[in-house]
């Protein structure tokens, strides 16, 4: 086993070239090529047709809804949809593979070209390029750990609807591997193609990983990293490759192209497969269907259709005014940004907005580890909420204090309704205010002296004794006001 | 029992009340059982096709019968019926019963065809003679010691022997015509794409058609007729609308090519070719222009014909692995030895021969020069007959280089029995429907089928044609 410590200096000798292959779930109600549902946790073997199982004199079914899913994609990644697409056979014997073949697609991807943005290490955006994108099936699952002498294989996965993206090799670290992946997942999320779930198999992914020395144009010997069960876990195994790769030539010897998967607990790659045993699919032209032509007016009714995507709303919040930390958390997620949108479809502070997304509401939901979608206020609640605030009728504190908690207890209610009832309207009656300020400055009339000495710092005491006075209905702003004025008299 | 040529006249005795379905059945029933030395059938559905034919003629009594009432048809042990047996003729489909029917299956019944058996081929439909079944080969009925040919060599015994009036059959190569020719009667394939695959046990499934044979022209064509057009359960079919042969408008003078070379062949029997001059001589006395054209593709066709198809079945049969379904080695011990040893014992030689030569010619380094090759060659075939087409109305040649030959003929060579197709590979490369009509006899006392390809869906226009030399 070689050394996988690698100093700094021998690891800026080299630059590593990494690849990644996606398998996207789609989430069709029913399989590529029959009317099979695709529910994921189903009992084993209850969604199986005969066409599934591969029977004698079936015939594969064409399910539109993965082409639009895969134009749908390519439209997002900006790729090149298209025309003429063929499926074909990729052949190989497997217990969980009832035809003994694959459909895909081989020399005609509905997607060439297009992108997914990142950052680099320093900061920089970076494209990272996709080579592709293809539809094909699912294989049915084999598990091996629940039976002590058999395989035993489910094939409701069998037939399920697949997306494969595979990118350029242009990532250099695992953290670069980490976003891409972060984004895409986001991508098929806000596209609703697909639930983007690693545990539950929807997203999956393959990674390439080879270094050469910098400078050398040649790419060095990759190795293939596959069964990854988690983002970090792609980045970790990236890293870890890295450094066993540039040890392994340091060390005078040579990668050799194997497949691997990662062992997490222990943070190693692990030798699967030697390339020896590598397949010969035998690709050719799937007979039983006929080519899927994609025509223009098609991917532009696709376009039309398409919701607004991460990238879009990052902008337009750019654009609103708020900061990018903001704007990229808002996107972070699709259900998240649509009921910010719906908020702000209410009312024009788009900060206030944002801060009751990211603050009051966000606080909920963790509380309750509760999901947006299951949030009980609706978004012109919040909205009214900030209009209250915006107007000085109750202040921000008591909107997400005590008025906020009020309110999720009564979702039915309107927020000014409640305001009144808890009697939490401020005053700004100014009267009464000049009450409660001449009240509190002559409580202290040692400290009044003091702020007439210059002591300005004083006006923090003499504000809490109004707010104190007026069980905090006083307008704060209309209140330090007063406060001021009647101090420099 | 009368000796039915066609389905008009069983109906018009139905009607007249001197037969019914049950008395029918009863009697193909007997005469099957009288002739089971010909190995036509594999099963004989005798309960169901009494408990039909009971329907059957109460529905004719109240005038709902369909347009198939009193067809008794068997079907080819390469299409499925739900909840029936069906295997291929193959050891590796032992104890398979289908869950589903096929949808010409489904549409002969709802027209009321009483389906009375399944019958015997070559495994998968693979071969020119009928030996390459695990049940053994068929007898041609009109000489025991002969093959009935291959590979629907059941399906073309029982009609000719008169065991059922009609029955389906599937016709990768000439797995229709060339039997048809050999027993004396009428055999059909369709345009590909014309009538669903969906229920047939997949060889080649960009050649794969199933088509009936019959002892009348007429039957073909209302057989053709019912089982015809769209369904959602085949992709690859035709969207085009289904012409009955009786709509065709057929001009008086047909233009009708045959190929120069092939007739000119040093392969063909010189009796074969002096039938087909005698009925080019008929045609042109009815008035038909015939002429011998130049086609640059013979020597290509087989070779071209068997590397695709190759191809295609070594994939197709992928999914008889001893795993999900069908034959399992009794000696399988892991995933391994499950594959080797099932398929090892499932598939006959034959078989065994294509799989290989297919995934030979898939396997990479090999694609190109086979595959990738034999595809190129394929689409020349094809714009070539376009072309002839663009001029004649059809294709004219025998439908055998010869008559049925002997069961015990021996051939070293497995080559020498691919040309057997030399002339029925055409429309199958091509996807044109093509017919072999029973309209000449060898001296040797053989029935010689005769050949007419037309354009693709055009058979409405080849059926009508065909029905109007029968009546000459």
């Amino acid at each position: 086993m070689a050394n996988t410590t690698v100093s700094p200096d021998i690891r800026a000798k080299y630059e590593p070239v990494i690849g990644i292959e996606i398998h996207v779930q789609l989430n069709s109600l029913s399989k590529a090529y029959s009317s099979d549902a695709t529910e994921y946790g189903a009992s084993p073997n209850t969604q199986i047709s005969p066409i599934t199982l591969g029977h004698p004199g079936t015939l594969p079914m064409f399910n539109e809804a993965v082409l639009e899913s895969a134009v749908k994609l390519g439209i997002a990644v900006q790729a090149t949809i298209r025309e003429h697409n063929e499926f074909a056979r990729k052949n190989y014997f497997y217990a969980d593979l009832p035809k003994g073949y694959q459909i895909t697609q081989d020399l005609t991807p509905i997607c060439n070209g297009g992108f997914i943005e990142i950052k680099d290490a320093e900061g920089k955006p970076k494209k990272i390029n996709l080579t592709r994108i293809h539809m094909e099936e699912d294989s049915g699952k084999s598990s091996h750990d629940i039976d002590p002498f058999h395989t035993l294989i489910d094939l409701n996965r069998a037939g399920v609807p697949l997306l494969e993206i595979v990118s350029e090799p242009e990532f250099r670290t695992g953290d670069e591997a980490y976003q891409y992946l972060t984004e895409m997942r986001r991508l098929v999320r806000y596209l609703e193609i697909s639930d983007g779930n690693m545990e539950e198999g929807s997203l999956r992914c393959d990674v390439n990983i080879s270094v050469r020395p910098v400078g050398q144009e040649k790419f060095g010997t990759k190795v293939e990293v596959k069964n990854l069960n988690s983002f970090r876990n792609v980045q970790k195994a990236i890293d870890y490759e890295i450094n066993r790769q540039i040890a392994l030539i340091e060390d005078g010897g040579t990668v050799v192209q194997q497949t691997f998967t990662f062992d997490a607990a222990r943070g190693k790659t692990q030798l699967l497969r030697d390339k020896e045993d590598a397949h010969d699919y035998r690709y050719f032209n799937e007979p039983d269907l006929q080519p899927v032509e994609v025509v223009e007016e098609y991917v532009n009714s696709v376009k039309a259709g398409l919701p607004p995507l991460p990238k879009e709303l990052f902008e337009k919040y750019r654009k609103l005014g708020l900061s990018e930390y903001d704007a990229a958390l808002l996107t972070d997620s699709k259900e998240i940004a649509l009921y910010y949108e719906a908020i702000i479809a209410h009312t024009n502070n788009y900060k206030a907005a944002a801060n009751w997304m990211m603050g009051s509401i966000k606080s909920y939901l963790n509380e309750k580890a509760a999901h947006i979608k299951d949030f009980p206020l609706k978004a012109e609640q919040i909205a009214e909420l900030i209009q209250l605030v915006d107007d000085s009728k109750v202040s921000n504190t008591a909107a997400n204090g005590d008025l906020f908690k009020a309110l999720l207890e009564n979702p039915e209610k309107s927020a000014a309704e409640l305001a009144e009832q808890m009697n939490l309207i401020q005053e700004s009656n100014t009267d009464e205010l000049q009450a409660w300020v001449n009240e509190a400055l002559a409580k202290y009339p040692d400290k009044v002296e003091e702020y007439k000495a210059g002591k300005k710092g004083l006006t923090g005491l003499f504000m809490g004794e109004v707010m104190k006075l007026s069980r905090g209905k006083a307008d704060p702003k209309l209140a330090s006001k007063l406060v001021q004025e009647t101090l420099e008299k | 029992m009368k000796d039915y040529h066609k389905l008009s006249d069983i109906q018009a005795d139905l009607n007249a009340g001197s037969i019914n379905c049950v008395s029918l059945v009863e009697d193909y029933l007997k005469r099957i059982d009288e002739n089971q030395d010909l190995n036509a059938f594999v099963d004989v559905y005798a309960h169901d096709a009494r408990a039909r034919a009971t329907v059957i003629d109460a529905k004719i009594k109240h005038g709902t019968a369909g347009k198939l009432a009193g067809m008794v048809i068997g079907i080819k042990d390469n299409i499925v019926y739900k909840d029936h047996p069906v295997s291929a003729a193959s050891k590796i489909l032992d104890g398979f019963q289908s869950l589903f029917s096929a949808t010409v299956v489904e549409r002969l019944l709802e027209e009321d065809a009483i389906i009375i058996g399944r019958l015997n081929c070559d495994e998968f439909a693979m071969g020119s003679s009928n030996r390459f079944s695990k049940y053994g080969a068929v007898k041609n009925p009109l000489d025991k010691d002969r093959v009935a040919g291959g590979s629907s060599g059941g399906s073309a015994a029982a009609v000719s022997a008169g065991l059922c009036l009609a029955s389906l059959g599937s016709d990768t190569g000439g797995s229709i015509r060339q039997p048809a020719s050999f027993t004396g009667i009428y055999g059909f394939k369709p345009t590909y794409g014309r009538i669903s695959r969906h229920g047939l046990i997949a060889f080649a499934s960009s050649f794969d058609q199933i088509g009936p044979f019959a002892r009348s022209a007429e039957d073909i064509s209302t057989l053709y007729e019912v089982m015809a057009g769209p369904d959602n359960f085949d992709n690859t079919l035709s969207k085009q609308e289904v012409k009955k042969a009786s709509e065709a408008e057929l001009p008086k003078k047909l233009r009708i090519a045959y190929f120069k070379d092939a007739l000119e062949s040093e392969k063909l029997d010189p009796k074969v070719r002096e039938e087909s001059e005698r009925i080019i001589k008929e045609l042109e006395e009815q008035g038909h222009e015939v002429k011998g054209i130049d086609f640059p593709f013979l020597d290509t066709m087989v070779p071209v014909y068997y590397i695709l198809t190759t191809a295609e079945a070594s994939s197709n049969l992928a999914r008889y692995d001893g795993i999900h379904f069908g034959y399992r080695s009794e000696n399988a011990h892991d995933l391994e030895s499950t594959y080797k040893l099932s398929r090892t014992e499932g598939f006959g030689p034959e078989v065994k021969r294509r799989i290989l030569l297919g995934t030979f010619v898939l396997s990479s380094g090999y694609y190109d020069a086979y595959y990738g090759k034999a595809q190129k060659a394929r689409r020349l075939v094809q714009d070539k007959t376009n072309e002839i087409f663009e001029d004649f109305d059809l294709i004219f040649s025998p439908t055998t280089p010869h008559t049925a030959f002997r069961i015990d003929q021996v051939e070293s060579d497995p080559t020498q029995m691919y040309l057997e197709d030399i002339f029925t590979v055409h429309a199958n490369i091509t996807g044109c429907p093509s017919i072999s009509l029973p309209l000449a006899k060898h001296e040797n006392g053989l029935p010689l089928g005769m050949q007419f390809t037309a354009q693709r869906f055009k058979e409405a226009e080849l059926l009508a044609f065909a029905q109007t030399l029968v009546h000459n």
